[in-house]
């Protein structure tokens, strides 16, 4: 990994993560745990006619992984769970994934994994419901 | 702190170096290779890649079956590895099993001598600071056989606790136990337990594979009945092992793994086994694994393994004196604090860098440590640590990685800002 990796803002959304806690009553939520670091993260998410009206995530573990959650958290809201579904690593690796490891890859994209698998799960479970 | 009790041989670990050609390579970054992580594994000396390169360039050839010279060659010199490692703890030959790693070891015994031998109504006694491998393999033969699973408390230094251990024995069937922490590096009181064990009517197996490395095994003296330990973390290959079991204790055990090279006779409808330690070693064996082992333990015979352990002493002492001027910068340490008590590892964490963050940027300057929970996610949980940055010694390392530990540790403050 390179020196100049922990910019900053990797390091203030590490010690102040953005949409940080729970909703009282989330529409989707996912957890997940990275198990080669013990790594965790849960994302929580309340819609609104179809769309991420709020969002919530919390967790435990390297700056990568929770500065990176954060930051995904920011710019989801008004998305469908079909978009987020479809989200590419892209959006978390323009962030944080500039010169890491593959071996942080997976701290750096564990926060879209747990936000995509809250979408799917809901997609999934909508024909049950109706 | 108790440093003054070792003088650190540097002069010696100097020469030690000199043997590894790996830490002659600089990393990518043009670092000096420090590596802090031998308790995942460790590295190998010349004498041993040598041990195997002449396996396979000279005499390559199954054992056990051909009559031409180098199969014979090949027979002669893995049953002398067996030889070399039963001397190396002590041991009979026929009571020297061949496995691919302590893991491995440790399932053998769950399965033939557990499945046989444990009952409903019976416990098996284990400590809380067991690695997964001296736990997964007992919660399932717990859970084939109806036995319960009993623990050891360790205090908050990651000492153990004994006050109940009599009450702890009772009904026991088998003592399951580390002989060192590889998350805190305890040396377990391994003297006082085992004869309370024995006396209590249990079977005793020490997972060994954070103990053959680094202190002088006498399995006779110890008094185990089983004592599983790895190649790779005593200077030798992966995928090579070892159980050693009591003889009348393995002969009474059914075979674990079966098919060729563990057999007497075979007919269509029924089988008898081989004889010790060949009944346990089904298929063709890590040949040149075993002969690369054995080089091993004659390198660390060499070394001499009372300075093995002196020069580690000493080591952890220095790095626990270098480590304790980052306490008033948040750096807190793990386990144990005096070096009598600790083989070689040492767990910390530094202010609120995860250990993850703090392995890159040490990564950064070519020092190796370990970051996570170390196998042992049972006691990470009961000390509430979510991860931890591990350095663990061996023989080739010297005061200057500990410096570079600190100095790497110093700039992860500086980016950290802390
Ligand atoms: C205490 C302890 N037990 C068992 C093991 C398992 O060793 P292996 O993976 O070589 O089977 C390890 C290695 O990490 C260990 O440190």
């Amino acid at each position: 990994m390179d020196d100049d990796f922990y910019r900053d803002y990797i390091l203030d959304h590490y010690r102040n993560p953005r949409n940080f806690g729970h909703l009282e009553h989330p529409d989707a939520s996912a957890d997940d745990t990275n198990p080669l670091c013990g790594d965790r993260i849960a994302m929580e998410l309340q819609l609104t006619d179809g769309r991420v009206s709020d969002v919530r995530f919390s967790g435990k573990g390297c700056a990568i992984s929770q500065a990176s959650a954060s930051m995904l958290t920011e710019s989801i809201r008004g998305k469908t769970l079909e978009e987020i579904a479809k989200l590419p690593k892209d959006v978390v690796l323009e962030n944080v994934g500039i010169g890491i490891s593959p071996t942080r890859m997976k701290c750096a994209t564990l926060g879209l994994r747990v936000l995509k698998s809250a979408a799917i799960g809901r997609i999934a479970a909508w024909p049950d419901e109706e | 702190m108790t440093s003054t009790l070792d003088t650190c041989d540097d002069a010696k670990a100097a020469r030690v170096v000199a043997d590894f050609p790996i830490l002659a390579r600089p990393t990518a970054r043009g670092k000096r290779l420090v590596y802090l992580d031998s308790a995942a594994t460790s590295q190998k000396p010349l004498a041993v890649i040598a041990a195997i390169d002449e396996y396979y360039r000279e005499y390559n050839a199954n054992i056990h079956r051909g009559v031409y010279e180098i199969a014979e060659r090949a027979t002669a010199t893995f049953e002398a590895a067996r030889e070399k490692l039963a001397r190396f703890v002590n041991a009979d030959p026929r009571e020297i099993v061949w496995t691919r790693n302590a893991t491995e070891a440790i399932n053998l015994v769950a399965y033939s001598w557990g499945s046989a031998n444990l009952r409903r109504g019976d416990a098996i006694l284990l400590s809380e600071l067991e690695h997964h491998s001296n736990l997964v393999p007992w919660q399932l033969l717990a859970e084939r056989t109806g036995a319960s699973l009993r623990f050891i408390p360790v205090d908050d230094r990651g000492e153990l606790v004994l006050d109940d251990l009599d009450a702890l024995l009772r009904d026991c069937k088998l003592v399951a136990l580390a002989h060192v922490s590889n998350t805190l590096g305890t040396i377990l009181p391994l003297e006082t337990i085992v004869p309370r064990a024995r006396r209590a009517g249990a079977v005793v197996l020490i997972d060994g594979a954070q103990g053959a490395p680094h202190l002088r095994v006498d399995v006779a003296a110890l008094d185990a009945d089983f004592y599983a330990f790895s190649g790779h973390k005593m200077l030798g290959p992966t995928g090579i092992g070892v159980l050693y079991g009591k003889r009348a204790l393995l002969e009474a055990m059914p075979p674990f793994l079966t098919g060729g090279d563990m057999i007497r006779r075979v007919e269509y409808a029924r089988t008898s086994f081989n004889d010790l330690p060949w009944k346990f070693e089904a298929g063709t064996s890590n040949i040149a694994g075993a002969i690369g082992l054995a080089a091993a333990a004659e390198y660390l015979n060499a070394l001499d393994l009372d300075w093995v352990r002196a020069h580690e002493r000493a080591l952890t002492g220095y790095a626990l004196e270098r480590l304790g001027e980052l306490e008033p910068r948040g750096l807190a340490l793990y386990g144990p604090r005096d070096p009598q008590r600790i083989s070689g590892v040492l767990s910390f964490n530094f202010a609120d860098i995860h250990a993850h963050d703090l392995a890159s940027i040490l990564d950064t300057e070519g020092v190796c440590i370990r970051a996570g929970h170390h196998c042992t996610m049972p006691l990470m949980e009961k000390m509430g640590w979510s991860a931890t940055a591990r350095a663990s010694f061996y023989v080739y390392n010297t005061r200057a990685d500990v410096d570079a530990l600190v100095d790497g540790l110093a700039k992860a403050a500086r980016i950290f800002k802390i």
